[in-house]
């Protein structure tokens, strides 16, 4: 098999460049299931109780789109690893999804690809290694979860399954991170349409769940983080449903090898157009070079956002009839009516894509350490421009398209909730809930730009930051821990809107710690080497 | 003649390595100086401090009669620079990126342009990514030569040019020498400074080890003199243009200047000859010669006067 020849070279390539990330990454998943587990066994210690938590999760619609339900309420370990089972199963499929384009598009993109194709390397060798050690990390990913479960004291069928289930969705998105790779000539192009592709599966598996009963179930079944759920760890294991999984991987993947055997090295599917001849009169600064460079993420992001928005907000409007238990219905009434389940579920799904708008302002500010590595910045720098006017181009460019990804969810949102209430006014509500949500994620932008300025390696710690954050807030209160700790993460601070008061103090306050961890950065930027 | 660039002292390490070693470099309006060394002598950190990329660690840095790193707008809208590694942006056309570098420079000049592009055979339309390494060269060679300004800052420009590129490189510098502008032009290439540059900066480990006119170097080549003597050596020492004499019984060697060649011959045979071996330096030598580590035990070290 000469088209073969070289790929466990290449394998072992990978997994020397992948030697920090991997583990790291592994360990934080192993970690954060086995002490949910063990958090939960401490939480929930009898079954009375375990019962009263699930039958109230599986009621509030909110809680059921963003993570899932509870498929058997008195089993401790379908309640502890509910939240695992949804949100942790996005992280490793972004991890599936990274691992696969970052040894095949990414190197090629890079040409280091071509220096090692020209050796006794074949055709499929770069696809092939990528796949295998997608796989390899995914399989120990569960292994290794599973066993952390079992340590923490849950029982050995359901943590295999729930391990196996976690690879499954790893390695079902590894896959369709290798044919985006094929598809695409950029790196950032291929993990744009992963991520585009994961978001379409959580959404399909968040409107299937939280409309159960009216015939959308079938939804989930399209997913596969919803094939994940669906394996049922802990509450009747279905091992079949892995098969779907590995279906999943197996026809992607070969898709994946088509594409590859007819295309060039280099090249994508789409072939390479021509650009104009000379440059467009307003092309005459930083901001508008950053501009062109990340106007085209940005109007992807935008639409999603749009999209995103407006299934989660033409979903609000019906959560109120989703209520099947009396007492949780009788209790919401004296709360105030149906509507503040429509408004707490909007929140909630504001707040969280407060997290993914975030992770927008991240990538974008990142673009300033890719200038840089790449020695792009190395001509701008020498012409009649300075430091800062080239960074805050950038950094504008992210702050600008944080707001402009947050409107665009909240337009979404508000006008879907308008059309299904008939109530216009709720577009300004429901824009306002994710509004608010700007300047805690402006932080993270702020971050990176801190780093940026004085530790440039370390500027991708944008993301630790926006993970860290991200797990403070879901599991924070399950570890009770001390609400110092807590209020670290900026989108603590934000007022849960629509419904809750709107508090500016906050609000005003996120604003300026994000200016002055600009101003900071910037200052640094200026004095240190560039390069 | 008054001066366009000058680094004096500068020194600047990147962790435990040494890049520039007590640097000196000085550049005149008007000139096209080279600069010339091995891979990682310290070319382009040179260059970058010049642009004020890094922050020399000590030493003065001058550039157009200011300072590289405070008055940086003011001072490249008057200078253009060549990288020695040209990245583009993967989207972004050549032509693009032509435009927007000089606009950036304070706008270049759309007939030159159009005059460069044919001269060079490049074609703007394709894309960053699209481009061979060659052809990146000359979307960044283009951006600056069509710039309007007194300085150009050109780091390897000809690498992955093709002969007859690098030819039209040189006919566009010999333009420029002769609109009064100055050029640095590094490059580890002997025969494109020969061709170019009135001057040339030689750096090794980040040192200046030669600097001077090439007819100065030339001129002063010198020749390593063996002989055996069948008189006396006395007095061989008092010689016009001979230098670094060692004599062992009737055993001398000496290096000679091209110029004094005739008298030294001369010398020699009033006294008697018995064998006489004679070793011309080649300039390409001389260059090699500071190129290699070991060169300082060598023979003939200092056989070139410093200005």
């Amino acid at each position: 098999m000469s088209a073969l020849a070289g790929t466990w070279s290449l394998v072992r390539l990978a997994l020397r460049r992948d030697r920090v990330l991997a583990p790291v990454w592994i360990a934080v998943f192993v970690v954060m299931a086995a002490v949910s587990a063990a958090a939960t066994v401490d939480l929930y210690p009898t079954v009375a109780s375990r019962v009263k938590v699930a039958d109230a999760a599986n009621a509030t619609p909110s809680l059921v789109a963003l993570y899932g339900r509870i498929y058997a309420p008195e089993s401790l370990g379908a309640v502890a690893m509910w939240k695992m089972a949804g949100t942790g199963a996005l992280l490793v499929a972004v991890l599936g999804i990274v691992i696969a384009v970052r040894h095949t598009r990414a190197e090629e993109e890079a040409g280091r690809l071509e220096l090692v194709g020209a050796a006794a390397v074949g055709r499929f060798a770069a696809l092939t290694a990528a796949l295998v050690v997608a796989v390899a990390t995914n399989l120990a990913l569960g292994v290794l979860a599973a066993a952390g479960l079992v340590a923490a004291g849950l029982p050995a069928a359901g943590s295999v399954a729930f391990g196996l289930s976690w690879a499954g969705v790893g390695i079902s998105f590894a896959a369709v991170g290798a044919v985006a790779a094929q598809v695409t000539r950029s790196a950032r192009a291929a993990t744009g349409i992963g991520v585009a592709t994961l978001g379409v599966a959580f959404l399909l598996r968040a409107v299937g769940d939280s409309s159960a009963g009216r015939g959308l179930e079938g939804l989930s079944w399209l997913s596969p983080i919803g094939w994940g759920q669906r394996v049922q760890a802990f509450a009747g294991e279905r091992w079949w449903v892995l098969l779907l999984s590995v279906a999943f991987a197996v026809t992607l993947t070969a898709v994946a090898y088509v594409l590859t055997a007819h295309r060039d090295l280099g090249s994508g599917l789409v072939p390479d157009r021509t650009g104009p001849p000379s440059a467009a009169p307003g092309m005459r600064s930083p901001l508008a070079l950053a501009w062109r460079l990340q106007r085209g993420a940005l109007f992807a992001w935008s639409a999603g956002f749009l999209v995103l928005g407006a299934v989660l907000g033409s979903i609000a409007a019906n959560v109120g009839s989703l209520l099947d238990n009396p007492r949780v219905r009788e209790a919401i009434t004296q709360l105030g009516g149906v509507h503040v389940l429509s408004d707490a579920f909007l929140a909630t799904e504001m707040g969280i894509l407060g997290f993914v708008a975030a992770a927008y302002g991240v990538q974008a500010a990142l673009r300033l350490r890719a200038e840089e590595t790449t020695m792009r910045v190395e001509p701008l720098l020498a012409a009649a421009t300075t430091r800062v006017r080239w960074a805050a181009s950038h950094i504008l460019v992210a702050l600008a398209g944080t707001t402009v990804v947050l409107v665009a969810a909240g337009l979404g949102a508000g006008s879907a909730h308008a059309v299904q209430t008939g109530d216009a006014g709720q577009v300004g509500r429901v824009l306002a809930g994710a509004l608010v949500q700007v300047p805690a994620a402006w932080v993270l932008t702020g971050i990176v730009v801190l780093a940026f300025g004085f530790a440039p390696r370390l500027a991708a710690a944008g993301w630790a930051f926006l993970v860290g954050f991200f797990l403070l807030g879901e599991l924070g209160p399950l570890f009770k821990l001390d609400q110092l700790l807590l209020d670290l993460s900026p989108f603590i601070h934000v007022p849960r809107l629509p419904g809750a008061a709107l508090t500016v103090g906050p609000l005003l306050w996120l604003t300026a710690l994000t200016a002055g961890l600009i101003a900071l950065g910037l200052a640094g930027f200026r004095r240190r080497d560039v390069g | 003649m008054t001066e366009a660039l000058a680094l004096e002292k500068i020194s600047k390490s990147f962790g435990s390595t040494r890049a520039l070693d007590g640097f000196d470099l000085h550049v005149e309006s008007g000139e096209v100086h080279g600069f010339l060394g091995p891979n990682g002598a310290g070319k382009t950190t040179a260059i970058r401090v010049l642009l004020g990329l890094l922050r020399a660690d000590s030493g003065v840095a001058r550039l157009l009669g200011g300072d590289p790193w405070r008055d940086v707008v003011a001072l490249h809208r008057r200078l253009a620079y060549v990288p020695g590694d040209v990245t583009l942006w993967p989207a972004l056309s050549g032509g693009e990126v032509i435009d927007l570098l000089g606009r950036l420079r304070g706008g270049l000049d759309p007939r030159r342009r159009a005059d460069l592009l044919e001269r060079f055979d490049l074609d703007p339309t394709k894309k960053g990514r699209a481009y061979s390494k060659g052809n990146r060269q000359k979307v960044a060679l283009i951006a600056a030569l069509a710039s309007d300004v007194e300085l150009y800052l050109l780091d390897e420009p000809t690498s992955g040019l093709d002969p007859i590129m690098e030819a039209e490189f040189r006919t566009c510098v010999n333009e420029m020498r002769g609109e009064g502008r100055t050029v640095l032009l590094s490059s580890h290439i002997l025969a494109e400074l020969e061709a170019l540059c009135d001057r040339v900066t030689i750096i090794r480990s980040g040192r200046a080890v030669e600097t001077g006119t090439l007819t100065e170097m030339r001129h002063l080549t010198r020749t390593t003199i063996t002989a055996e003597l069948s008189g006396s050596v006395e007095g061989l020492g008092a010689l016009r243009g001979l230098h670094d004499l060692s004599v062992e019984g009737a055993h001398v060697s000496f290096d000679v200047d091209n110029d004094a060649m005739d008298e030294t011959l001369r010398a020699l045979a009033e006294r008697g000859v018995r064998s006489l071996t004679s070793q011309p330096p080649t300039l390409e030598e001389l260059f090699l010669r500071h190129y290699e580590d070991g060169a300082s035990g060598g023979r003939g070290e200092g056989a070139v006067a410093r200005p």
